[in-house]
């Protein structure tokens, strides 16, 4: 239970659809996919995937040099979904710098991007010497948290979680407990990921990514579909502008809607693999800790990136915690699934709705697989009550995550 | 190499490393006021220079002591004439 009510009160994003939550919200009311093919992908030996969800409206010249220099394209998509976070929510430089504010940002790890750079030219000849000054503010794990307070002039706390596809839901859910605890009045929060092969081999060799859909990339990924086959990689990054309720009722701040839980657990059975219990004790946790009863709950947006196992696991949690009957739907058919943005860029996704009073339902579930039939998957956008929405968010590593949103009410 | 063009590759190069407004570099731009750059930049211009002249200069003491694009040019230019000496 949090001490101080949290609210959010600006929203971040850089997606495959561009910058900003208009555009996002726009391309999942419309049905559309954001993945690509990806043709380089075959001159990699041993890659069988062709798709993407690469961010799109970006222009990193949008920082100055000086910012810019220590950043990969993981830390500018991050910085630039922070200033519009931070304008949306009309913080600024006296926020910034006045050590309230702080930032909770983390990726999956440093950028793979610069980390192949470097290494590609230092084993040429086993030499440091074109080496740059900035490598390591690239590769190190903090790179978009610090980056981000760098270039904006942060001087409250900062924190970079790094739990794989749970880290921009860490990120949030600590950043809510510690305005929650008074230690700060406004966090920054969320994930940023920059696309790399790295990260497709990972699931590819794991028989985790999808590839039988190359040549209808956005067909692909298939959440909860009988004919699904695997993730889809994706970038960008998605940041919320959290602060206490007070802080925003004081300043007369729109309130997009209120953050009413959160809870992690860990799931020692199997660094891949999840398990519906640990799963359906997480969700609980976060119900426990948001004081709600499952029946309080309007809809689920899953973690679900269209693995089988993934898929089955946490159909059979949602169906043991909430029954049959509360609308479930994953957005990663839409998104891909972009990595230690996606429990973010999801979150503002479903402060859309929940502003809206819409659901989106899951792109590309053409028939349901009879083992994911144990939950109610809405099959149209449409209207529908959406006042507290529950968020799941799964890693690799055993790392579940649930945070729960709801409208907000004085 | 003649020394106008040792002068021209020193600036283009430094130009696109640090986004610096080519027009406007003369020999007494100097590299910390009017260039903006700091510690870590130098530390990257000696990449550039050697990247873009084939040497070695990061130890050199000289290179400690630059503050103009004119220092840097009379650096280079004597290094280049140097080595084509020795």
């Amino acid at each position: 239970m949090l001490l101080r009510r949290v609210v959010i009160t600006g929203i971040g994003v850089v997606s495959p659809f561009g910058r900003g939550l208009d555009k996002l919200m726009a391309a999942l009311v419309a049905g559309e996919s954001g993945v690509v093919p990806l043709p380089a992908l075959a001159g990699i030996t041993g890659m069988r995937t062709r798709v993407a969800a690469l961010a799109t409206g970006v222009d990193p010249m949008e920082i100055p040099r000086k910012f810019r220099r220590s950043m990969s394209s993981m830390s500018v998509f991050a910085a630039l979904a922070c200033q519009d976070a931070a304008a949306m929510a009309g913080v600024g430089p006296e926020q910034f710098g006045g050590g309230r504010l702080g930032v909770s940002i983390g990726s999956t790890t440093g950028s793979p991007q610069t980390m192949e750079e470097f290494f590609k030219d230092f084993g040429a000849d086993n030499s440091l010497e074109r080496m740059k000054s900035t490598l390591f503010f690239h590769i190190m794990n903090h790179s978009c948290a610090s980056n981000v307070a760098q270039a904006l002039g942060v001087t409250g706390r900062i924190l970079a979680p790094a739990a794989a596809c749970s880290t921009s839901s860490h990120a949030i859910g600590y950043a809510a407990e510690m305005i929650g605890l008074g230690k700060q009045d406004f966090m920054l929060c969320g994930g940023a990921d920059e696309f790399h092969p790295l990260t497709s081999g990972t699931f590819d060799i794991i028989n985790a990514a999808s590839v039988a859909y190359n040549d209808s990339p956005t067909s692909t990924p298939r959440p909860f579909d009988r004919d699904r086959d695997g993730i889809v990689c994706g970038e960008g990054s998605g940041i919320l502008l959290l602060e206490s309720l007070d802080s925003a009722l004081a300043r007369g701040a729109d309130v997009l809607a209120e953050v009413a839980g959160f809870a992690t657990n860990s799931d020692p059975g199997s660094i891949a693999n999840p398990d519906a219990s640990c799963i359906a004790q997480c969700m609980r946790l976060a119900l426990a800790d948001a004081e709600l009863e499952p029946g309080e709950v309007d809809y689920v947006n899953a973690h679900a990136t269209a693995t089988e196992q993934g898929d089955i696991a946490e159909c059979a949690a949602i169906a043991e915690v909430f029954g049959g009957a509360t609308p479930t739907s994953s957005l990663k058919g839409h998104l891909g699934h972009t990595m230690a943005a996606s429990g973010a860029l999801e979150l503002a996704a479903c402060v859309g709705m929940i502003r809206r009073g819409m659901l989106i339902p899951t792109l590309n579930l053409d028939n349901v697989d009879p083992r994911c039939a144990n939950v109610l998957h809405p099959r149209k956008v449409g209207v529908g009550r959406c006042e507290t929405v529950i968020k799941n968010n799964f890693a690799l590593g055993g790392v579940n995550s649930s945070i729960i949103l709801r409208r907000y009410h004085q | 190499m003649t020394d106008q063009e040792i002068i021209e590759r020193i600036n283009s190069s430094l130009a696109e490393e640090f986004e610096y407004d080519l027009a406007a570099m003369t020999p007494e731009t100097t590299l910390f006021e009017d260039m903006g750059l700091d510690s870590l930049d130098i530390v990257d211009l000696v990449i550039v220079l050697e990247t873009a002249f084939g040497m070695k200069v990061r130890e050199e003491e000289a290179i400690r002591k630059i503050s103009t694009l004119g220092d840097i040019h009379t650096f280079v230019i004597g290094k280049k004439r140097q080595t084509e000496g020795a």
